[in-house]
């Protein structure tokens, strides 16, 4: 018996869709991410970006991957990582902010208000006039910051601050295929 | 059981022999034949300490410190299993919580046995709560810098002060979450204290508490210890702070 020649699919498989955000980030995961170089025009066969700083988007729509940079150090990161954590079906925690809070949780043996009247207060070069920003368009920060998992459930971690290119791309990749991703020795790092 | 005359004694790990000498203990022999079992408060200058766990290992079934258990000839030990290394990152991720780790600005990234053996567990992420703990930093000393939100309560710079320098600068004091690291001296300020750049204490700390100060950062990334190689890949034994 002859085995039949595979039928040809009938439309591509439906491309992923990735969400990205910052919260309490520098943007340096993203500009790692954008390191993968050339790499993107491969990638982008595969996933389509919803909400992203590299997208117009403003509300993150139904997602595949979420990836989160920066940990939550005011009530805005709040409300949009719990949307984030609404739309995705995989939440990631990308780099040391998003995982323990990050170099901004060295503000955390500090108290908040005394942080906001040095800065915009008392310090020299400041106006006579100048006081701490009040208007309620402002997001009020939180006493401390805190990493994600402290808020939603994540499904994975991506460590590094930032994860090199390399890192994001092996972690990708795995993902895309649905295998559980694996960072070895060289990829796998905190610093 | 004891070894035919003339043949050496051994146990197995991880179903290979290992060789050892009488007297010494599981990690030891392990070590010297180039077998990695994890360890923290460890270091085969000093005598065990048996707390950070991380070296737990199973002889004939029954879970044990390969650091303060002797080699005994034909022991079944189990090392590198699913179960043991999954309890391991959960012991390393309880450490990392517990303190102020944030290896991004730390001068010990790369050079960190903490860092490396959580890399080596495949420690992606920390799970539990973190605590970020408030200790203020002694900077009182001209020439060291003590960090005390990263101590792993190692004992190693206790040990070494005392055994090795002869000073008993620092102790463990406390109870509980609240035990931590003192210096002996009246102020508690190391700058207070008989303590000397060239001490032993003053490099042994396997993370990023006692530093030397005006020389963070002197090592290129790439060329860290833990760069070059994962620890599990490194058993000559534990070097002192590069
Ligand atoms: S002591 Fe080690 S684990 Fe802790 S912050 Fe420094 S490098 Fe990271
Ligand atoms: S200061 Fe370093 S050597 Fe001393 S107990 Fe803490 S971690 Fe161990
Ligand atoms: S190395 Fe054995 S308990 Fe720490």
């Amino acid at each position: 018996m002859t085995t039949p020649a595979p039928l040809p699919p009938l439309q591509a498989p439906r491309k992923l869709k990735l969400a990205t955000v910052s919260l309490a980030g520098c943007f340096g995961c993203h500009m790692s991410f954008l390191d993968i170089d050339e790499r993107l025009f491969e990638l982008i066969e595969h996933i389509e970006f919803d909400r992203s700083p590299l997208t117009d988007i403003k509300q993150v729509g139904v997602c595949d991957i979420g990836l989160i940079e920066g940990g939550l150090c005011n009530a805005e990161n709040v409300l949009v990582l719990r949307e984030f954590r609404a739309h995705c079906k995989t939440l990631v925690a990308v780099g040391a902010c998003a995982i323990t809070g990050g170099l901004p949780a060295q503000r955390n043996h500090m108290d908040i208000g005394a942080i906001l009247t040095d800065v915009y207060c008392t310090r020299q070069g400041l106006s006579a006039s100048c006081r701490i920003p009040d208007d309620p368009e402002l997001p009020l920060p939180l006493n401390q910051v805190h990493p994600i998992h402290e808020v939603v459930h994540v499904d994975y971690f991506l460590p590094g601050c930032p994860p090199s290119a390399n890192a994001f791309w092996t972690f990708l990749n795995d993902l895309m295929a649905g295998r559980t991703p694996h960072l070895g020795h060289g990829l796998m790092h905190y610093d | 059981m004891r070894a035919a005359p003339g043949s050496p004694a051994t146990f197995s790990l991880d179903g290979q022999d290992v060789e050892f000498q009488a007297g010494e203990t599981l990690i030891e022999a392990a070590t010297r034949a180039g077998r990695y079992i994890p360890h923290l408060c460890w270091h085969p200058d000093f005598h065990p300490h048996g707390s950070c766990r991380l070296c737990t290992v199973k002889v004939n079934g029954r879970a044990g410190a390969a650091c303060t258990m002797q080699a005994a000839a034909g022991q079944e030990v189990q090392s590198d299993t699913a179960e043991l290394n999954a309890q391991r990152k959960t012991l390393l991720q309880m450490l990392f919580v517990e303190g102020n780790h944030f290896c991004p600005s730390c001068e010990k990234s790369g050079n960190c046995l903490l860092q490396a053996t959580a890399y080596q567990m495949g420690m992606e992420g920390p799970h539990f709560e973190q605590f970020y703990p408030n200790r203020p930093v002694d900077a009182s000393h001209p020439d060291l810098l003590l960090d005390f939100n990263r101590c792993i309560l190692c004992e190693l710079c206790v040990r070494a002060s005392r055994d090795v320098d002869g000073k008993s600068v620092f102790a463990i004091g406390g109870h509980g979450i609240h035990t931590h690291l003192l210096v002996n001296s009246d102020s508690g300020r190391l700058g207070d204290a008989d303590m000397a750049l060239g001490d032993r204490a003053a490099s042994i700390c396997p993370v990023g508490v006692i530093l030397p100060k005006r020389r963070g950062f002197a090592i290129p990334i790439g060329q860290r210890r833990f760069d070059q190689a994962p620890v599990s890949q490194q058993t000559q034994g534990d070097g002192d702070s590069p």
